[in-house]
């Protein structure tokens, strides 16, 4: 098929396997990590918000391969030797924390204040105002900026290819160093990856359409 | 359980608390914002069963007063006593305060994820706890009481002004408060509806409710308050019984009244 082997072409199917996995891996990381972080962010606390703010604008300040870099050889540094997969996951963690939190902090600043008022008049304490009044709201508003992103996360996957993780990119370029073919190759795993974040950009934006409408 | 048109039991309730030491004390009290002052000494009782309802214009301190009452805005000097506890030394316990002290406000607050049910019931059953079937219960007399037994499955979405402020107000009672602040409940609402909040408000005044109501409604509150407190100033202008409207003593109120009706 397009002069590539049966076998090619499984191997790059294989590669875009791993893709999914790293953004699996990225979102379920970034939500536990960014759930605190969006916490900390609208925290009252001043001191949480510098320190979840400092971390947010470090992670958002450095190109995303360069943190697969730091994190793959820091680990190494440290005399232990750690699978691709394992670093790209920590620094798809540490990337989608800081932007999820950004977001998320968002939404829960997007429910009205009086929303807090009102809890708080009806004598609730601060956590039972939290879970039972503002969280809800706050997650109906976060559904498509969240399904937004994680195409965000399943193309920027790709940049674990430079610290040798082996993904739809790193498969694709392994084909290609074979058969010299790289328009066909490439457009192929290009083919792909938009297979796999088409339908979440359509599911977010009817998210988005569901949420405006009520 | 429509306790509401017993004339014996309102009498019955005022004569045994009015008696009583007021539910709310202002002694004094002042209250700033930064370099501005909006409360510059306020002194006022409400006394158990009693309706206060508090007029003025814009910017005269009156939601400032009531808020301050359910611990929303903290007092800067003089003293406050509701239900029993201070206010001013700062150690009150503004939880327990909120469960004997209810609040409705203009843009009613409604939760709007949350039935008219469940807005009803939430505090309940967090605050005091109680189980689902008891808070059905709760959500059904409290629903009558306010004339929407029909809507507990709705959202709040799904209905008119008038009657989410009236859920709001329920959502206030469910709480049993000895007292419910209502700040210029109706002003959000259209003429037509503002009638059906304040015939709630009314009833719950009949049944000996105490109230504290910042009002824009002159003839509702010449109906139903036992005292008529006109503000200005960050002041308590003018005070007394619902016919003081008609025989205003100072140029201000005599103004006000003027343009209000
Ligand atoms: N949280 C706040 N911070 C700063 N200033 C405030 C705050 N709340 C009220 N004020 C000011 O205090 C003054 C009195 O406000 P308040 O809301 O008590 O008036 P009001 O009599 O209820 O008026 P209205 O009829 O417009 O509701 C106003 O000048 C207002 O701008
Ligand atoms: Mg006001």
């Amino acid at each position: 098929m397009f002069g590539l082997t049966i076998e090619q072409i499984a191997f790059i199917f294989r590669g875009a396997g791993w893709t999914i996995v790293l953004s699996l891996l990225g979102f379920v990381g970034g939500t536990i990590l960014g759930l605190p972080v969006a916490l900390a962010r609208a925290s009252r606390r001043r001191s949480l918000r510098t320190g979840s703010g400092l971390f947010v604008q470090l992670v958002q300040g450095i190109p995303l391969p360069v943190i697969m870099f730091v994190v793959y050889f820091g680990i190494s540094i440290g005399g232990y030797d750690v699978p691709a997969l394992v670093a790209a996951g920590i620094a798809m963690t540490l990337y989608s924390s800081a932007y999820l939190g950004e977001i998320w902090r968002g939404c829960i600043q997007a429910v009205p204040k009086t929303q807090w008022e009102a809890g708080e008049c009806l004598a609730l304490t601060n956590t039972q105002r939290f879970v039972f009044v503002i969280l809800p709201q706050a997650l109906r508003i976060a559904v498509p900026p969240t399904v937004g992103f994680l195409v965000q996360i399943v193309k920027n996957t790709s940049y674990a290819v430079v610290i040798g993780f082996f993904d739809l990119t790193y498969s694709a370029k392994v084909i290609n160093n074979s058969t010299f073919m790289p328009f066909t190759v490439f457009t192929l795993a290009a083919l792909i990856y938009f297979a796999i974040c088409f339908p979440m950009s359509v599911l977010a934006r009817r998210f988005e359409r569901r949420l405006s409408r009520s | 359980m429509n306790i509401a048109a017993s004339p014996q039991r309102a009498t019955e309730i005022q004569n045994m608390t009015r008696s009583d030491t007021p539910l709310v004390r202002f002694q004094g009290v002042r209250k700033s914002f930064g370099e501005l002052e909006v409360l510059k000494g306020i002194d006022l009782e409400v006394k158990s069963g009693e309706v206060v309802a508090l007029i003025g214009r814009s910017g005269s301190g009156k939601s400032t007063a009531l808020r301050c009452v359910n611990g929303l805005e903290r007092i800067n000097a003089g003293e406050l006593t509701v239900c029993g506890r201070t206010l001013h030394d700062g150690k009150v316990d503004l939880r327990d305060l909120r469960q004997d002290v209810g609040i409705v406000f203009q843009s009613y607050n409604l939760f709007p994820h949350l039935t008219v049910e469940q807005n009803v019931t939430l505090a309940p059953r967090k605050v005091h706890r109680i189980g689902a079937k008891e808070a059905r219960e709760l959500s059904d007399q409290v629903l009558a009481q306010v004339g929407l037994s029909d809507k507990a499955k709705n959202y709040p979405e799904q209905l008119s002004g008038g009657q989410q402020q009236r859920v709001a107000i329920a959502r206030s009672l469910a709480m049993r408060p000895k007292l419910i602040l209502f700040d210029e409940v109706t002003s959000a609402l259209d003429p037509e509806l503002t009638g059906e909040v304040l015939r709630v408000i009314a009833k719950l005044a009949a049944e000996g409710m105490t109230m504290m109501l910042v009002t824009h409604e002159m003839a509702f509150a010449r109906s139903v308050a036992d005292q008529i407190v006109f503000m200005h100033q960050g002041r308590i202008w003018e005070s007394g019984k619902g016919d003081m409207l008609e025989d205003p003593q100072t140029p201000e109120l005599r103004q006000f009244v003027g343009n209000g009706l």
